[in-house]
């Protein structure tokens, strides 16, 4: 097992060992399996080593250099950075350096942590695989044969292949908990608006939220406590200081209320690996033994999550990616007129499955087409949130498996936008809803493989989530 | 081509302004980027103006406030409003969308009173983000065969009221009188600093032309008027133009036409085929905005006098109808004209003078007890009309007492005794020019009182002179 997070910012805090040496045996890792999986679009290795000088500077000083001291962090490639290369994946983004650190950026430094590199996603966070990419796919460190999933991929297999302890992703419809389940690690969709999404590149705005992938679920619960709270540079961003969520991780789970989510459970939803429910299933046993009270529980609703989804976020992301022009920064392609301009540099710019979202969602916003396609998914948002609230009603939290299936192999389901897409369809409710949901491994299925199982909660409902999260954990291993 | 100012018999014309104000805040709409004209190209810009990957608006607060004063100021109903993207590609627009309020505007169905007492609708008036500003430079110097183009950003993002009127208005003066209206309203209520010139208000007029009780006519848009007169050369231009095509056969053509200040006319920008597509839908970087009633009984109690109730205010005090106050509250005297009357100066001759006499810098400054003493002076006859003149652009320039200047300058009322011993001296002195006066050449009357004023050095009282030589004739 590698270091936690905790673990290492202990021994840091505490001077038995240097940041400097954190940082050089990460890089060591990185180096010694970088070349095959390629989760990094780029590793920040001097800039990490300096900062790294600069903890230890503080700890021999006396100072505390905070809660992550020294720990090495991953960072998405769609989440800015100051002066470092911020590329979504994209082409038309290459070369691009923001003048700003998105506000988790700063959090993450501001609490000791150091920036090991930039990780490689699906272009623009588009795609359950990270094959999206324009500068190559991302393999599953388990099996290199196989996709980590996606779009948040890289981040997935960072923390997976012991690069980074924790790392950073963003999660628009399952882009956090699905790769966490394809590499077995821990991945956190906070409530919307728990986390700042200042700095992050927008691919559906009402959907995107940032969150942590770790090892463990304290050192996801760590990293949460860090990165939550109010931003006033989000306006979307809730009041408040960030959860408190660690404190609740070993309260158990005794008299819980789980609802097993029937429509998740084969009962409606098709496709789910047998293995998968198997395990969400054994999950449930195991907080039904521990004292929760396990029920199944129908959410209608949520079957149109997916059909609901490929409306909303295409639609966002047309009018988002609009400002990749050529006129302002990034790629631009010449031609003659401004207009062929826009259009050259977007056509060269941007990869396949970018383009079909952006028309899929510059259609369905067209004028005679609106209230049919984005009026009519935002009506069926509304229905899911409601039946959620329903489930919420009589349950703490709710199960599902994460993913319907382990991680498959590269070029699987290139060929197949739609089968692709339906890697998202347990994952995407909770988006449409603003709800939190985290996946946390349980055993193996396929191949010996890893499982996730979803820990879905209400709005705000973290620190139920993360007690549940950590009471399967403590029984899965 | 019909170029007279009048409307062609027979036919009548339907405008509609769409004005954009520029918000007077510090900084912009939703950054903390500056608010400035005249500034260096691209210096008063952040992410947010520059729309880069990452950033995110955050709603300025003081532009909801000036909002709501506009729409409180307008009649309109404030309300929750939602934030909506206007998509569509240009260079001077950095996010290709822009943030404006579709369905739900923060103010709706409003009206604004014209000094005449005509009330002309408002359809609505939204909040929106500026955009940036484009120079073509080389080949035909548009944007569709220029050589290259810049683009200065410092105009993105600053906020913008537009006010959409009805088409209520029917001729070129009315459209005039209301934008001069708005803007009076818009300034008076520190919500825009109304300059045409500088851009910071910007009209553009929806004309078409019918026969009386004829369904509304094809309408086109004419951009680019930079100044209230320009606003009404081109609707007078564009309704003739419209009603020539219509009287030779033809049909109009919906367009966006652009006014050439130079050449006096409008030109075909660009031809609307069909309706533009934005594909609107709500911003979901920003919440909606919902205005608690308190706030907004709190701006409206805070809201200056609007010109309407201020030209009734003097109006009233004056004893005049509501359109001769126009003028002073136009200039902002209102206040001075008020003190003055109250201070017992003849309402009539305060008026005359502000209208005649105080357009100036620094009328503002005037002491009312010290204009009300003025006018009294003039009205009790110890000062002539001249005089008084005199004595009001000194006060002005460098204040003082009124009696203390009078007296200073000479300005004694003459003696009457006196002024009638020089009438018979001067007619004694032009013997022959009398005779031709008092033979029926009355022109001559004119060199006699103009031998009166160059003797007193203008100081007689004009009337009373005349008066005099009407009786000499008279007793002749």
């Amino acid at each position: 097992m590698n270091d936690t997070a905790l673990s290492i910012a202990a021994s840091v805090r505490s001077g038995e060992r240097t940041a400097r040496a954190v940082i050089e045996e990460h890089l060591e890792t990185i180096a010694a399996k970088e070349p095959e999986l390629h989760a990094f679009n780029r590793v920040t290795a001097d800039a990490a080593l300096e900062a790294a000088d600069e903890v230890d500077r503080r700890v021999s000083q006396g100072e505390d250099p905070g809660p992550l001291a020294g720990v090495p962090i991953a960072l998405k490639d769609n989440i800015c950075t100051r002066g470092v290369p911020t590329t979504c994946s994209s082409k038309i983004l290459e070369g691009w350096r923001p003048p700003y650190d998105a506000t988790v950026v700063t959090k993450v430094a501001e609490a000791g942590a150091i920036t090991i590199g930039k990780t490689n996603l699906d272009e623009f966070a588009m795609g359950s695989s990270t094959e999206n990419s324009a500068f190559g796919p991302t393999r599953n460190p388990l099996d290199p044969t196989r996709v980590p999933g996606g779009s948040s991929g890289g981040s997935a297999a960072a923390v997976a292949a012991g690069f980074a302890p924790v790392s950073l992703g963003s999660d628009t419809g399952g882009s956090i908990r699905q790769p966490a389940a394809l590499c077995g690690v821990v991945g956190v969709k906070p409530t919307y608006g728990a986390v700042s999404r200042f700095g992050l590149v927008a691919f559906a705005s009402s959907l995107d939220q940032i969150g942590p992938f770790a090892t463990t679920v304290a050192d996801a619960a760590l990293l949460y406590e860090v990165i939550g709270g109010h931003d006033p540079n989000d306006s979307t961003s809730m009041p408040g200081p960030a959860l408190g969520v660690a404190k609740a991780l070993d309260e158990g789970v005794e008299g819980l209320r789980v609802g097993l989510v029937s429509e998740m459970m084969g009962g409606v939803i098709e496709g789910i690996d047998e293995q998968i429910l198997a395990r969400t299933r054994d999950a449930a046993d195991a907080l039904a033994a521990a004292g929760a009270k396990v029920e199944e529980v129908s959410v209608p609703a949520a079957v149109y999550g997916l059909t609901a989804y490929y409306l909303i976020a295409p639609c966002e992301a047309s009018s988002n990616l609009a400002r990749f022009d050529g006129v302002r920064y990034g790629l631009r392609v010449d031609a003659a007129t401004t207009a062929e301009m826009n259009i050259a540099t977007r056509t060269a710019g941007f990869g396949p499955e970018v383009k079909r979202r952006i028309m899929l969602g510059t259609y369905a916003l067209s004028a005679g087409y609106y209230d049919a396609y984005y009026g009519k998914a935002q009506k069926v948002r509304t229905l899911i949130s409601r039946d959620f609230a329903a489930a919420y009603e009589n349950f703490d939290v709710l199960l599902s498996p994460t993913s319907p299936d382990v991680a498959f192999e590269l070029d699987a389901k290139t060929s197949d936008p739609l089968t692709m897409y339906l890697n998202d369809v347990l994952t995407i409710p909770s988006n449409l809803a603003g709800h939190p949901a985290m996946s946390v491994p349980y055993g193996t299925g396929e191949h010996g493989l890893p499982v996730g199982v979803q820990v879905m909660a209400p709005a705000l409902g973290e620190a139920v989530m993360f007690q549940v999260g950590a009471a399967l954990e403590r029984s899965a291993s | 081509m019909t170029t007279t100012d009048e409307m062609a018999p027979g036919w009548e014309m339907v405008v509609g302004l769409e004005v954009h104000a520029e918000l007077a805040t510090e900084t912009k709409l939703f950054s903390a980027a500056p608010n400035q004209f005249g500034s260096e190209p691209n210096t008063n810009i952040d992410a947010v103006s520059l729309g880069l990957p990452g950033s995110l608006p955050v709603l300025n607060e003081m532009a909801v406030e000036l909002a709501i004063r506009v729409g409180l100021a307008l009649n309109c109903r404030v309300q929750s409003s939602v934030f909506a993207r206007k998509n569509y590609f240009y260079p001077d627009m950095p996010k290709d969308f822009q943030i404006s309020q579709y369905d739900k505007p923060i103010n709706e169905d409003g009206w604004l009173e014209l000094p005449d007492g005509t009330r002309l609708g408002i359809e609505r008036a939204h909040i929106e983000e500026d955009t940036g500003k484009s120079t073509h430079i080389g080949g035909g110097g548009r944007v569709h065969d220029a050589g290259h183009s810049l683009v200065d950003y410092n105009r993105a993002g600053i906020p913008l009221v537009e006010i959409v009127g009805r088409p209520d208005i029917s001729s070129a003066e009315q459209a005039k009188a209301y934008a001069s209206e708005l803007r009076a309203i818009l300034v008076t209520i520190g919500a825009s600093d109304g300059k045409m010139e500088e851009g910071s208000l910007r009209v553009d007029a929806n004309i078409s032309v019918r026969k009386p009780g004829d369904p509304l006519g094809t309408r086109c848009e004419v951009k680019n008027v930079n100044s209230l007169r320009s606003l009404g050369r081109a609707i007078d231009y564009e309704a003739a133009r419209q009603i020539d095509i219509l009287e030779s056969g033809g049909t109009i053509r919906q367009e966006t036409r652009h006014w050439d200040e130079e050449d006096g006319r409008t030109q075909t920008l660009r031809v609307k085929e069909e309706a533009d597509d934005y594909r609107y839908f709500p911003e979901p970087d920003l919440v909606p905005v919902d205005p608690d009633e308190a706030w907004i009984e709190e701006i409206r109690a805070a809201l200056a006098p609007l010109p309407s109730a201020r030209r009734r205010a003097l109006a009233d005090a004056a004893g005049v109808a509501p359109a001769e106050a126009a003028i002073t509250v136009e200039r902002d005297l209102d206040e001075l004209a008020l003190a003055a009357i109250a201070e017992g100066a003849d309402a009539g001759r305060v008026l005359t003078h502000i209208e005649n006499n105080l357009a100036v810098d620094g009328a503002i400054s005037l002491d009312a007890a010290s204009f009300a003493t003025l006018v009294r002076m003039e009205t009790a006859g110890e000062l002539t009309a001249t005089q008084t003149k005199q004595v009001l652009s000194e006060l002005v320039s460098a204040g003082g007492d009124p009696r203390t200047i009078a007296s200073a300058r000479g300005f004694e009322a003459m003696d009457s005794g006196e002024l009638e011993t020089l009438v018979d001296r001067i007619i004694a002195d032009n013997a022959e020019t009398w005779a031709d006066y008092l033979g029926g050449d009355a022109k001559k009357l004119g060199f006699f009182v103009g031998q009166v004023m160059k003797a007193t050095s203008g100081q007689a009282d004009g009337k009373v002179v005349n008066r005099l030589f009407a009786q000499r004739a008279s007793t002749a």
